[in-house]
């Protein structure tokens, strides 16, 4: 049979070429285990719900209505829906052009998108345009469409953290351009340091490319740290210096754990900053409807907001967004009510609040639980999860476990996961899928199991570890007398 | 509403069109423009100082536009001065994007989309809300005021949903191929359609068939020297996905003559033409029902295409979105897939990969986003690979998902909503046929227009013979004569369409798209309208 266009020979090189281990190989190992009866803890996406987090009442109320709108004229519907659930499903439906169902702009619902800028001029104190702001089917697609805007070729780079969610590296690879690493500094928590910036930027040019643009993820996925106000200014200094655009991923903006850092966002620290550089710093902002107290990762919903953007290329990535005619209306819905909430007063409030409290609360508690237990293994270091939803603590793997998995034809850190998962079930992903410095290894966890099997689960992990410590490290000392 | 939408898109087409192009002082070298390109339009016209020179010589002839070479329109000097020196400008956006056109967007022809929601409007045409509704919030599944206000089976057919999502979480990222059951369901229903088993295993869950399409395009399309074969017409997602990714369209032609038919000798010509180009065609696709022809292809043409692409090891690529709209007594929907294993093709002798999605058929839940590919006769090692490009984008939303499974799965003869169900969808079914009929008869009563009948999908291609007059004005309006013909019929009558050349035709030849989707007892309206303005049009215009 002669050489077919999909054998494995022929595909895009770009494709065989990008890796997103978050669903790879511990995953693909996980799920086999798990088919074969074996119970497995996934802690390898930030995926709340699937670790039965419940979601928040209100928003669902609201979805199942404008679902099934036919609802909203029975006299019995008011038995089992609240009132401002009722009105807030009418208001959504309004703004439709026909209902869920119907291909809405491409852009998202301008109804949305306004309620969406306004919630960005409550959060920053400064107006935000509605025109510029973009729903998307999860932020991730967004960032896959500015990624595109910007990558011309594999001479375009583009600077992202090390390590990083490899959401990046993959889209990066997938279109064909240069990843140019920046890397944080794990002793000084995960810090971003100016001079690693210009360091990592002189060798990307010394190489030949033309550094276009620099990630933030802010709070860090899988690193956790919030950048403080003085960071994320000396980022926009740099960015504007060296004309780069900024991408902003802030989907972990509702998870802050500790009270130090709050956060803030890049683009109040921009328009903080005056002119002229609030009004030519290009910056396109990320944000979700799967992280935060809602954790609804499966409705797909999203947007970026564009700031400085020249008026042309808005257009270009407005027609690149209509070949896909729109974002699914759905997760608009959720978006829209996120922006959104219940207010004091509404008969809903206090609910909403109280399970909102009662979820980031509960993080809160899991990022010290985590972190302390990681802290309490042998050979394992872990900084605290100051926000966003992992733990990344560095397991410092003796020679001997290295040449084991060497000699297993597996990188270090993908050979102490595997054993993990083995023996415990824990399935997390190695930190060789989010990058870190030559030699040291990591591993990501989610804070994300429930408070209840914490405990349990840090036992499991530290029996392991320390039995694989003791295994494969040098007993110095050892006499033979 | 509809003279709001129509006002609203009059502005903007008098502001696209006040825009005179200027043309850079340095001499730029010419290069041929894309296969949809257009002198002049609105806000999305593109020309790209740096496009890679692309083999594209049969592109060339294919509209009058090949006389008139891009151009921006003009912009104040100011504005290009401001942003000049910023990473993300037009010069230095990647000139991929600028290059790919998509003429089914814009806001004149988003304003069309709003049109076709009158689909959705009638209030009766729900047949899946409850279910997805119940899906939603299953908080109230064990409530018997629930039970007041969902119908039994509904509330069955969430619990079957539930049971086979992991913790009843609809919340939660699902497998990247989309929830197991669901796949499950779909493969049984696939089986179901075509007497041959269909594996979940080989189902993708996208969010719309769209981005499984786009998928296809990054694994097939490596460089420019990549070929993919395209009908003309054609839906101008592909000719915009092969853009994106860097490759070359390589168009074949439908038969307007013979009812938009599809020949193998004109397969035939255009491979050995692209490949005498130094062109590596690696995929043929097909669109059946057509769009927007509207064409049902017969048994045996289908047969002879699934020949053609095993004989020169090319990927099928079959988008059957359309596959519930048939209109015509006289042909059948058969899907490729059922076409190759009758014929005793299987997986080690076709590569097929089919498309569908929620968006069209009776059920029309376009903003849902969910639709699925059923990729078959790829190595393990390639379905690796699909499936990792899957995975970065986690997975497709649920509620699409779910959608796509009841679409693939509706109640059955004995199921307590299957004469509901049935009597909403051939009440929808049939009044499409008879509205495709209606606007059918309608545009062949013009002068000077021909319109072939739409045997499936949403849509009518008729053609119109321009006099020369009108022509003549059109190009001293800087627009195509196709586009000129839609604004004065949008501006007379408030009636969007999208111009032929959105689509690619035969040059020398022009046409339009309409919908067939305005609710029936609008239709006389429309026509009348259409009627009057055709006539003062011809009546301006004829030679």
């Amino acid at each position: 049979m002669s050489s077919k266009p999909l054998d494995y020979e022929n595909l895009n090189k770009n494709v065989k070429e990008c890796q997103y281990a978050v669903r790879g190989e511990l995953y693909l190992r996980a799920s086999e285990l798990q088919k074969e009866g074996k119970k497995i803890i996934f802690t390898n996406v930030g995926n709340p719900h699937a670790l039965g987090q419940k979601p928040l009442t209100f928003p669902r109320q609201v979805i199942a209505l404008c679902q099934a709108p036919f609802l909203l004229d029975d006299p019995n519907v008011g038995l089992v829906f609240p009132a401002d659930a009722i009105a807030r499903a009418k208001h959504l439906l309004s703004m439709t052009s026909g209902g869920l169902g119907a291909y809405s702009d491409s852009r998202g619902i301008p109804g949305v998108r306004k309620e969406v800028a306004e919630f960005i001029e409550r959060r920053d104190g400064y107006p935000s345009d509605p025109e510029l702001i973009f729903l998307t089917d999860g932020a991730s697609k967004g960032v896959m469409q500015i990624l595109n805007a910007i990558i011309r070729g594999e001479g375009d780079g583009v600077l992202v953290p090390v390590p990083q969610y490899p959401l990046y590296s993959a889209t990066i690879s997938l279109l064909g351009g240069t990843l140019v690493p920046y890397y944080l500094e794990e002793t000084a928590n995960w810090g971003l340091d100016v001079n690693n910036l210009r360091q990592s930027v002189a060798q990307a040019r010394y190489k030949g490319i033309t550094v276009r643009a620099m990630v933030i993820i802010n709070p860090g996925n899988p690193t956790g740290q919030c950048l403080s106000e003085a960071n994320l200014k000396d980022v926009i200094k740099f960015c504007y210096q060296e004309s780069l655009v900024l991408l902003g991923d802030e989907v972990y903006q509702q998870n802050i754990y500790q009270d130090e850092r709050p956060f803030i966002s890049a683009r109040k620290v921009l328009m903080d900053m005056g002119p002229p550089i609030n009004k030519e710093l290009q910056l396109v902002s990320f944000h979700t409807v799967s992280k935060g107290y809602w954790g609804e990762c499966g409705q797909r919903g999203g947007y970026f907001e564009m700031t400085n953007i020249p008026p042309k290329s808005v257009e270009e990535i407005y027609k690149v967004a209509s070949i896909a005619l729109s974002p699914n209306v759905p997760g608009q819905i959720f978006m829209g009510l996120m922006v959104n909430p219940p207010k004091p007063g509404d008969i809903s409030y206090e609910r909403y609040v109280r399970e909102s409290k009662a979820v980031l609360e509960s993080l809160r508690k899991r990022a010290h639980i985590m972190t302390d237990g990681f802290n309490s293994c042998r050979n394992v270091v872990c900084n605290f999860t100051e926000g966003a939803m992992y733990s990344f603590p560095q397991i410092r793997l003796p020679p001997k476990a290295i040449e084991a998995a060497k000699k297993a034809g597996k990188v270090p850190d993908v050979f102490y996961c595997l054993k993990l998962l083995e023996a415990t079930g824990i399935s997390t992903v190695p930190g060789s899928g989010f990058g870190q410095k030559e030699g040291v290894f990591h591993l990501r966890t989610t804070i994300l199991p429930a408070e209840e099997d914490m405990p349990a689960i840090m036992a499991s992990f530290k029996k392991f570890n320390d039995e694989f410590m003791e295994q494969y490290e040098d007993h110095k000392g050892y006499s033979r007398m | 509403m509809r003279r709001f939408v129509a006002d609203k898109t009059r502005n903007l087409v008098r502001r696209a069109s006040t825009c005179s192009p200027t043309c850079p002082v340095s001499p730029r070298p010419h290069h041929p423009p894309s296969l949809l390109s257009q002198p002049t339009s609105p806000p999305f016209s593109s020309s790209s100082p740096s496009h890679p020179s692309s083999i594209t010589s049969p592109l060339r002839f294919l509209t009058a536009a090949a006389l008139h070479p891009l151009s921006f329109p003009a912009s104040p000097n100011s504005m290009a001065s401001n942003y000049s020196t910023t990473p993300v400008t037009l010069q230095s956006v990647n000139p991929k994007v600028l290059k790919c056109e998509y003429a089914v967007r814009g806001e004149i022809v988003t304003l069309a989309q709003k049109l076709e929601q009158d689909l959705k409007q009638n209030p009766d045409s729900h047949p899946f809300d409850e279910v997805l509704a119940l899906c939603d919030h299953p908080a109230i599944l064990d409530r018997s005021e629930t039970q007041g206000l969902f119908s039994a089976d509904a509330i069955e057919r969430a619990f079957q949903i539930l049971d086979q999502i992991p913790g009843r979480a609809t919340g939660a990222y699902s497998h990247s191929q989309g929830i197991k059951g669901l796949r499950e369901t779909i493969a049984a229903g696939i089986a179901e359609r075509d007497g041959f088993p269909a594996d979940p295993n080989d189902i993708f869950l996208t969010d719309g068939a769209s981005p499984a399409v786009h998928m296809m395009m990054q694994l097939l399309i490596r460089s420019e020297k990549d070929g993919i074969l395209c009908p003309i017409p054609q839906y101008p997602l592909y000719s915009a996905s092969i853009a994106l990714h860097g490759g070359t369209l390589v168009p074949y032609y439908l038969d307007e003559a013979t009812g938009w038919g599809l020949e193998i000798s004109e397969l035939k010509k255009q491979l050995e033409t692209a490949k005498s180009n130094g062109v590596c065609v690696r995929a043929l696709v097909v669109i059946n029902p057509g769009n927007p022809t509207g064409q049902v292809l017969a048994e045996d043409n289908q047969c002879e295409i699934v020949e053609f692409c095993k004989n020169e090891g090319l990927v099928l690529l079959a988008d059957e979105v359309y596959q519930e709209n048939i209109y015509v007594p006289d042909k059948q929907f058969h899907s490729f897939k059922k076409v190759s294993r009758s014929m005793g093709y299987g997986e080690k002798n076709i590569s097929l990969v089919s498309f569908q999605s929620v968006s069209k058929g009776y059920y029309g839940e376009c903003g849902k986003r969910g639709g699925y590919m059923e990729v078959t006769g790829f190595s393990p090692e390639i379905r690796e690979q699909i499936y990792k490009v899957a995975s970065v984008n986690l997975c497709s939303n649920i509620s699409g998902q779910i959608l796509a499974s009841l679409v693939m799965n509706p109640p059955k003869v004995g199921d307590e909503s299957y004469e509901s169900y049935t009597g909403e969808k051939d009440g929808i079914l049939s009044s499409l046929a008879k509205r495709a009929k209606t606007l059918e008869d309608a545009l062949n009563s013009l002068e000077g227009v021909t319109c072939n009948r739409a045997e499936g999908a949403m849509y009518l291609f008729p053609r119109i013979d321009l006099p020369h007059k009108a022509i003549k004005a059109a190009e001293a309006a800087k627009t195509a004569p196709d586009a000129f013909y839609a604004r004065r019929l949008l501006d007379a009558t408030g009636v969007v369409v999208v111009p032929g050349s959105g689509f690619g035709q035969v040059p020398g030849t022009w046409h339009f798209r309409c919908t067939i989707l305005p609710q029936e007892d609008k239709i006389p309206a429309i026509v009348s309208r259409l009627t009057e303005f055709h006539k003062k049009f011809m009546d301006e215009f004829r030679d």
